[in-house]
């Protein structure tokens, strides 16, 4: 049945016995592995026309109406390009939802790696038991997303919680942090920075790869620990922070659960954890615009997609490959 | 060349081996600090789960002052559905996508990294294209697909959740298979296919038991993740009892009493629960699993 979709992997002209298996001439081993590969790769690429392609073109074509999920998909009015237009010069919500978005991720994302960086040198020597603290310190990004965890962090920085418990022992005065429009959002940028493990691990890995040759000739230059760690580590490493900052900066765009229970799905206080998917999904689930929802979700895309490109061009000023010819 | 022991440099002298071991001693206590920070929530949360309702807002402890063990029952039966429903359809879901993920990223990935066949660069780079793609920017027109498939809040309402696992588009566990069977030497093919193995018997006697490992992998990261995910199944499930863990623990801020609090938090650490259970039975294999991939958190 997937053969169907497959298109036809060589022309069979060559070959005119069908022998599977033990064919030597390359030609005809090629053309028995291409109906295997379309074969194997027929889930796939059933998956990837009806679960992503099909429905990108429906997006793109939705952010043009005005659809609704009441109305009929056959009957939807075609506005041109009006849901852009609403979207950049008509809907402060957006460009709010838009700013705290980028506001979260310029300043959670930093500093989530710098911490990655920083407990990762830390663990960067092999003793007894730096395994089990690895995996204590991963132990939060591996709950991660979960509506448990933002439903603790939001109580923890609630009036009543156990940080502000923690201020009055020194006498500060607390307040409802989660409820205050100016402190919401750093409350989720404190729940993203604690959950370093994932990017901490990767940073562990790239550790590694260092050669301890270089460490032993820059302190038989008289290099500090310091100047070694600006000379040798962060050149070093920089492949791998670079990929850590590519991956969290687009998971940071992402955030979604926390905002949601943080603001039962309101995005408040006075709009403070709007972010970009939360508004997305008000837009689209909540008040049912679906064609501007769509238009909001293509911006998104293609943000995501300037974003990394900007990452990658960016990159090779930066980025030190130690075989030489990576950039 | 000489392999130096991957140990401290330069400490042949007796005040230079105190001064590396006063700081080892001195990177373990911040260590130790920044551990008892990162682990107070957690620990904080199970705390509040065994506190009685005004004990939670008047003790600053970890501790409770008496256990009140009457949250979990509390919580399991707060709202018309236990939370025994809640919990089998969260295991439903998460059981499924991973034998769904397993099996159909396992055999794209054979395609991608082991045979021959034309486009496969043009396929294997749209397939790397998706691996970027972001849940959100999809779900509007899923959503429509699946609901005009009748899919959406149907008898068996988890068909939207399920069967995109069923066609390999979580694009990462691709990726990861492909990357390691890259690793199973090629000779072994080769072997296979002199004995006249085909393309079929070489994935069934070579590839799938030598990539057991790269299945562990998948089984683990498809578990918790799903049991984690929250934005679709909140778009799909509408019904009460159709509704699982994640969604299910949200019931609970919406009603605003603030007695309910204990047996919100005896829920969120029971929801939990599988996760640390998987946590430290695979811990090691989890950090691993990332070192190699990059797995995301």
């Amino acid at each position: 049945m997937a053969l169907t979709t497959a298109p036809n992997p060589t022309p069979p002209a060559k070959s005119s016995v069908r022998t599977p298996a033990k064919a030597r001439g390359s030609g005809r081993m090629r053309h028995g592995e291409g109906l295997a590969g379309y074969v194997f790769l027929s889930p796939w690429l059933i998956g990837l026309m009806a679960i992503t392609a099909i429905p990108m073109l429906l997006s793109l074509y939705l952010s043009f109406t005005n659809y609704d999920i009441l109305t009929d998909l056959s009957d939807v009015e075609w506005v041109g390009l009006a849901n852009y237009e609403r979207m950049f010069t008509a809907d402060p919500s957006y460009w709010h939802s838009v700013q705290v978005t980028l506001s979260f991720a310029l300043i959670a994302v930093p500093l989530k790696l710098a911490a990655a960086l920083g407990v990762a040198l830390l663990l960067n020597r092999a003793w007894r038991g730096v395994g089990l603290f690895r995996g204590l310190f991963y132990l939060p990004s591996l709950l991660g997303g979960s509506v448990a965890l933002a439903i603790v962090w939001v109580s923890m920085f609630n009036r009543d919680g156990a940080f502000n418990s923690f201020l009055s022992l020194f006498g500060v005065e607390g307040k409802p942090w989660v409820n205050d429009p100016g402190w919401a959002l750093e409350t989720l940028m404190v729940l993203a920075i604690w959950q370093f493990g994932a990017p901490m691990v990767i940073f562990l890995a790239g550790l590694k790869q260092v050669p301890t040759e270089l460490y032993e000739a820059a302190s038989v230059d008289g290099a500090s620990r310091f100047r070694q760690f600006v000379s040798v580590t962060l050149p070093m490493l920089s492949p791998v922070i670079f990929f850590n900052l590519v991956l969290e900066t687009i998971n940071g765009f992402q955030g979604f659960t926390a905002a949601f229970v943080l603001s039962n799905g309101t995005g408040g206080p006075v709009d403070a954890t709007l972010m970009y998917t939360l508004n997305l999904y008000i837009t689209g689930f909540t008040e049912l615009e679906m064609g501007y929802a769509s238009a909001m979700a293509w911006v998104f895309l293609l943000a995501i997609a300037l974003i990394t490109a900007l990452f990658f061009s960016t990159g090779r000023f930066w980025v030190h490959y130690s075989d030489g010819d990576g950039n | 060349m000489v392999a130096q022991t991957p140990t401290l440099p330069q400490r042949g002298t007796v005040a230079g081996r105190r001064r590396g071991a006063g700081r080892q001693v001195g990177r373990l206590l911040v260590l130790i600090a920044i551990l008892a920070v990162v682990l107070y929530p957690l620990f904080w949360m199970i705390g509040t789960s065994f506190k009685s309702q005004e004990e939670i807002v008047s003790n600053i402890g970890l501790l409770p002052r008496e256990f009140t063990p009457g949250n979990f029952s509390n919580g399991w039966g707060n709202f018309d559905v236990s939370f025994g429903r809640f919990f089998l359809n969260s295991a439903v879901v998460s059981l499924l996508t991973v034998v769904g993920n397993a099996v159909s990223c396992l055999l794209a990935a054979y395609a991608f990294a082991r045979l021959r066949f034309r486009l496969r660069g043009f396929w294997f780079a749209i397939m790397i294209g998706t691996l970027l793609l972001p849940g959100h920017v999809l779900i509007v027109p899923q959503y429509i697909l699946f609901q005009k498939t009748q899919m959406v809040g149907a008898a068996w309402p988890y068909l939207p959740l399920v069967v995109p696992q069923f066609l390999a588009t979580e694009a990462f566990f691709v990726f990861l298979m492909v990357q390691f069977m890259r690793g199973i030497p090629r000779e072994l093919d080769e072997a296979a296919k002199i004995d006249g193995a085909t393309s079929y018997g070489i994935f069934r006697h070579v590839i799938l038991p030598l990539s057991r490992p790269a299945l562990v992998t998948t089984a683990i990261f498809s578990f918790i993740w799903t049991w984690n995910d929250f934005f679709r199944q909140l778009v799909y499930l509408s019904d009460l009892e159709d509704y699982t863990v994640p969604v299910a623990l949200t019931l609970f801020i919406d009603s605003t009493s603030q007695s309910a609090v204990g047996p919100m938090f005896a829920m969120s650490l029971l929801s939990l629960l599988p996760v640390f259970l998987f946590f430290i039975a695979f811990q090691r294999m989890l950090v691993e699993g990332i070192n190699t991939s990059g797995l995301k958190g």
